[in-house]
Formats: C-alpha cells, sequence, structure tokens
C-alpha cells in the first residue's frame, strides 16, 4: 500500500512543481495524472496495490468534494439575494453542456460496441 | 448543564477529530438515505451532506474555517485521487484511442457550450456582473476555474461555490437527462457528465461504470485545459 501511495504522491508533487515552473493553465493533480498515465502506459500494466490504493481513494471520490462544499455557506447572503437568477442560470447552463456534449460524442463516437437505440 | 455541553464543544470544535467524524458520519448517513429512497437524482448524497454539515455548523455557531481546519484532512485526498484517475483511463486507453476525434469535437463543442450558455443565461436572468465573470468558467475542476475567474476580475471564492454547484447539478441530473436524450454510449455519457461537472460528475460516472469514468475524468483534465483557453478569448470577444 504504501509504494503505490507514494507513488501517487510524487506524480502529483511532480504536477505541482510542473504546474508552478510553467505556469500551465492546470492544476497540479492533473497534470500529475497525466504523468501516471505516462508511467503506466511505459510500464505496460498497473501494479495489483496501485489499483487496489486507486480504487479505494475513486470509490470515495464523492465524499472528498464535501469540505469544499461546505464552503457554500461562507457565500449563503449572496445566493439568498440572488437565488433564482443564479439557480436558473446553473441548472439551465449544466443541462445545455451535458446534452452538447453527449449528443455530438453519441453522433460521431460510435465504437461499435454499441446497442443501437 | 448546556452551558456545560458548549464547553464540550468548544472544546472539540478546536480538534480535527469533530469535522472529520462529522463529515464522515454525515457522507455515510447521506449514502444510506440516497440507496434507500432509491437512488433518486436529487437525493445526491453530496448535497445532502453539505445541506447537513451546513446546518449543524450554523445551528451551533461554529465557523467554516474552524470546520476546514478538520475537514481540511479528507479535503487534501482530493489531490491524490484526481492523480488515480490516470488508472481507468489506462484501463479503457484502447478505447479513447479509437475515438480520439469524437472525444475531441465533442469536448470543444461542450466547453464552449458551457462557457457561453453561463454568459448567456446570466445575462438574461440579470444575474450581477461579480457572479455573470465567476459564472463563466465553473464546468472546469475548482482550482483552475478560480483561477480564471480571478485573471477576468471574478470571485474566486464564489467560483469555487458554483464549480460546487455545477458539480452536483451535473452528478444528479445528467444521467436521467442522457437517458432523455437516448445517449447510451457508456464513453458519451461519461465525456458529457465529466466535461459539465468536473470531478463530481467524475464520481457519478464511476458508480456507472469504469468505461463512463475514464471518458469523464479525461474530459475532466481536457476540460480544464480547454476552458482556460476559451474562457478569456469568449470574454474579450463579448465584452
Amino acid at each position: 500500500m504504501l509504494p503505490a501511495l507514494t507513488a501517487i504522491l510524487l506524480c502529483q508533487l511532480a504536477g505541482e512543481t510542473i504546474a508552478a515552473a510553467t505556469g500551465l493553465p492546470l492544476p497540479g493533480p492533473v497534470i500529475g495524472m497525466a504523468i501516471l498515465f505516462l508511467v503506466l502506459l511505459l510500464r505496460g500494466s498497473v501494479p495489483t496495490d496501485l489499483g487496489q490504493v486507486g480504487g479505494a481513494l475513486l470509490a470515495n471520490l464523492s465524499l472528498l468534494f464535501v469540505p469544499a462544499g461546505v464552503g457554500i455557506m461562507t457565500h449563503a447572503a449572496r445566493l439568498e439575494a440572488e437565488a433564482l437568477p443564479l439557480g436558473a442560470t446553473l441548472v439551465l447552463s449544466t443541462l445545455a453542456t451535458i446534452a452538447v456534449t453527449g449528443l455530438v460524442m453519441n453522433r460521431l463516437g460510435r465504437t461499435g460496441r454499441r446497442t443501437d437505440g | 448543564m448546556g452551558e456545560r455541553l458548549s464547553d464540550i464543544w468548544v472544546y472539540l470544535a478546536a480538534s480535527p477529530l469533530l469535522a472529520l467524524t462529522m463529515t464522515l458520519v454525515a457522507f455515510q448517513a447521506a449514502s444510506w438515505i440516497h440507496v434507500k429512497a432509491g437512488r433518486p437524482a436529487l437525493l445526491n448524497p453530496v448535497l445532502l451532506t453539505v445541506a447537513a454539515v451546513v446546518a449543524v455548523l450554523v445551528l451551533t455557531g461554529t465557523s467554516y474555517e474552524t470546520y476546514f481546519e478538520g475537514a481540511q484532512f479528507i479535503h487534501f485526498l482530493l489531490g491524490p485521487a484526481t492523480v488515480a484517475l490516470a488508472i481507468p483511463l489506462y484501463r479503457q486507453f484502447e478505447r479513447v484511442k479509437r475515438s480520439a476525434f469524437a472525444v475531441a469535437a465533442s469536448l470543444l463543442a461542450g466547453s464552449l457550450s458551457a462557457i457561453l450558455a453561463s454568459l448567456g443565461a446570466g445575462l438574461v436572468f440579470g444575474v450581477d456582473a461579480a457572479s455573470l465573470v465567476s459564472l463563466a468558467p465553473k464546468s472546469a475542476t475548482a482550482p483552475v476555474a478560480m483561477g480564471i475567474a480571478e485573471k477576468l476580475g471574478g470571485l474566486p471564492s464564489l467560483t469555487a461555490v458554483f464549480v460546487i454547484l455545477t458539480g452536483i447539478l451535473g452528478a444528479s441530473l445528467g444521467p436521467p437527462l442522457l437517458s432523455l436524450l437516448r445517449v447510451r454510449d457508456e464513453a458519451a455519457r461519461g465525456l458529457a457528465i465529466g466535461t459539465a461537472s468536473h470531478g463530481i460528475g467524475t464520481a457519478r460516472a464511476l458508480q456507472d461504470s469504469e468505461v463512463a469514468g475514464a471518458f469523464s475524468g479525461l474530459a475532466m483534465g481536457l476540460n480544464a485545459l480547454a476552458t482556460a483557453l476559451l474562457v478569456p478569448i469568449v470574454w474579450a470577444l463579448l465584452f
């Protein structure tokens, strides 16, 4: 477990370093994801313990957003004052984005293994 | 007695233990309720947990800063979890390669839709100027969205709130919307949810299948880049 966790942290650290050094408009962990991906590609397989540690983190990914989500309380006044326009904007734009992306990909991305509906 | 209780609360609130335990208990209770209720889209576990924790903090007069001192240990794991998204991506790489062009085209269309729809709807519904700039990058993952909003004169912490709300909305409403539109391909579903609602959407997509999770994680990474490049251009063209 420790080697896998260390490998993940090293990728993140490398990602943070690259982000800070180059000013790339990407967060360190996203660059870290690209680094780990390249390492796996070069290695040709996922080590068992990395699969387990990664699986445990990803199985609980929703939980990890809770502390940031609770930060909503610090903007309660603005959210209350603009509840309706903001709520309508958030719902409409999110639905539009999902619909456009999903429909374009559904049209272009037929990978052959799909039952047509 | 009441005074003693509040003394004990103040004492416990000062250590990370209370915030951590409260978050874990609330999340597991929320997940249990979500499953028991038949997994309704709007009873999203993140939404329920956030609501419960905010209620406790407000009722006890505890500040967000005090809560976050403990909860930061959970928050920290977001970074490693994001790195770990490389694993499903690697396992599904053959499939991603086969649809590389479709991924690029859908992502670009989705990223532009996110920016234009937030600005358009924001203008139509009359949100104020500071909120409008902070809305534009909200489909990108939080650190990227906050950086973009700051550069354009928005409020980074407000952007973080919009990012979270967009994530919860996409994770809860995305799957039923895609089914309604007859988008059944797991790759397309994952890509759509990840483009619109970053990591929170990806957490939801991973529950459906590894294919959806891999495409969602990929979309989250690519849309961070696309949003960072596109928002300043769109903003300069429109305003």
